[in-house]
């Protein structure tokens, strides 16, 4: 199952020229670019590991493809995404943030259910990849 | 366009006629490099050089419009020269000048030193100086006083460390930034033979002469120019004895020693027109700089070593 969080997630994977344009447009609005990663896509777990340090002051997108590809080469199999935070007074938060790299096969979710009180059920989702140990979730 | 990767150079006589002028003029180099000669006093080999750079880039752009291609040219370059004689203000222009060429995409120049690319521990360069570099990409990379970072006394420097980060991007990502170092000539001839790597991938080895003194008055005036001041004749007599006796001087730096000089002028300007109360000043009087102040300088008080007047 394809995971869909983020901006252009709808979409095709973005080719390489197409994310260096995105963060292109990103520099050019001066908004800080920082690279993350996971291997536990919940939708709930907002706060993904930090790649690096978020880069300040980059003028060109070739300083950030650089360190996607060190992402990439370091956790092949592991969701990595782009973030563009504003850090413009009264904004301060993400401006865009979209996913660059998945794991090949994207096992997805499951539903579980849970008897509670009476007779309700309680429902959530659970991530197979999620049942094996952190960092053999995805071969 | 014939195609993008040609082996072999297309056959002759399919090539559209090509204009060189208007190359040039479409890249609006020439006014670039008329501005440099006005702005810039002096510098003739460096000039040249540039020269021959924006020649070589222009060529290059034409050869790719008809599908001839040699890779870009690695622009890699060292500065050397003595204190005050202009490498960071012609690195400036160099960025300009690389980004007009459309060698660069970004066209900013970022300056730093040792401190700014060497850790402190273990562990803290490589980051650093990655850091550094990813600023400078789409621009250019301004190391000055480049020799510091190797310390041959030390072997356990992490400045080696710094060097080889530098090494491998100036191979594979040249189109990504220009790495210009710059420092005394001497210390970076010494640092270019410990460093064969550096030296090989540095294609550009640009000195920069000495000033002579008709050329240090010419900056003089470029500089009250931009400040909005003038010279009247006296001082301008003042000025060049000053700048005779200013280069015998041990701490001697070329234009900026003129500047520092120019600078503590108008000082002495300044504390002229307030020791007379109660005169009506003109416009004039507030643009002119008397004799009287440069004369007031130390280095006319006759054989004096004070590093600085």
């Amino acid at each position: 199952m394809r995971i869909t969080q983020g901006t252009f997630s709808f979409l095709p994977d973005l080719t390489d020229d197409q994310i260096r344009s995105q963060i292109e447009h990103c520099l050019e609005n001066g908004w800080a670019v920082s690279i993350e990663h996971t291997d536990d896509p919940h939708p709930r777990n907002t706060y993904w590991e930090m790649f690096g340090n978020p880069m300040f002051d980059l003028r060109d997108a070739a300083g950030v493809m650089v360190e996607v590809d060190a992402a990439r080469t370091t956790f092949p199999s592991h969701y990595i995404k782009v973030n563009a935070f504003d850090a413009t007074r009264g904004v301060e938060s993400l401006r865009l943030s979209f996913i660059v790299n998945r794991p090949d096969p994207e096992p997805g979710f499951g539903l579980v259910r849970q008897e509670a009180e009476g007779r309700s059920i309680r429902y959530t989702v659970h991530a197979y990849a999620a049942d094996r140990p952190e960092g053999e979730r995805y071969p | 366009m014939t195609s993008p990767a040609p082996a072999t150079a297309p056959p002759l006589g399919a090539v559209p006629p090509l204009d060189l002028a208007g190359a040039l003029g479409e890249s609006g180099v020439d006014e670039l490099l008329a501005t440099l000669d006005a702005e810039l006093v002096g510098l003739v080999p460096v000039k040249t050089r540039i020269r021959e750079i924006a020649a070589l880039l222009l060529v290059e752009k034409l050869r790719t419009q008809v599908g001839l291609s040699a890779g870009p040219p690695s622009l890699h370059m060292s500065f050397t020269g003595n204190p005050g004689t202009g490498k960071t203000t012609v690195a400036l222009r160099m960025a300009a000048i690389l980004h007009r060429l459309g060698y660069v995409r970004k066209g900013h120049l970022v300056a730093v030193t040792r401190d700014d690319l060497v850790g402190q521990f273990i562990g803290h360069t490589a980051p650093r100086t990655k850091e550094v570099i990813k600023r400078a990409m789409g621009g250019v990379l301004f190391i000055d006083e480049a020799y510091f970072l190797y310390r041959p006394e030390n072997e356990r420097d992490y400045g080696q460390e710094a060097i080889e980060i530098l090494l491998q991007v100036m191979e594979n990502q040249r189109d990504d930034l220009v790495v210009i170092l710059a420092g005394y000539r001497d210390r970076m001839e010494r640092f270019f033979q410990s460093n064969p790597g550096m030296s090989s991938r540095v294609a550009h080895h640009v000195d920069f002469p000495d000033y002579d003194p008709a050329e240090l008055s010419a900056i003089a005036d470029l500089m009250l120019d931009g400040m909005q001041y003038r010279l009247s004749d006296q001082a301008r007599v003042a000025l060049v004895e000053y700048i005779e006796r200013r280069r015998q001087r041990p701490s001697f730096a070329n234009a900026r020693s003129i500047r520092n000089a120019l600078d503590r002028a108008r000082l002495r300007h300044a504390n002229r027109l307030f020791a007379t109360p109660g005169e009506v000043l003109s416009r004039d009087d507030l643009m002119t700089i008397e004799a009287a102040d440069i004369r007031a300088s130390r280095v006319f008080d006759d054989p004096d070593p004070e590093p600085d007047a």
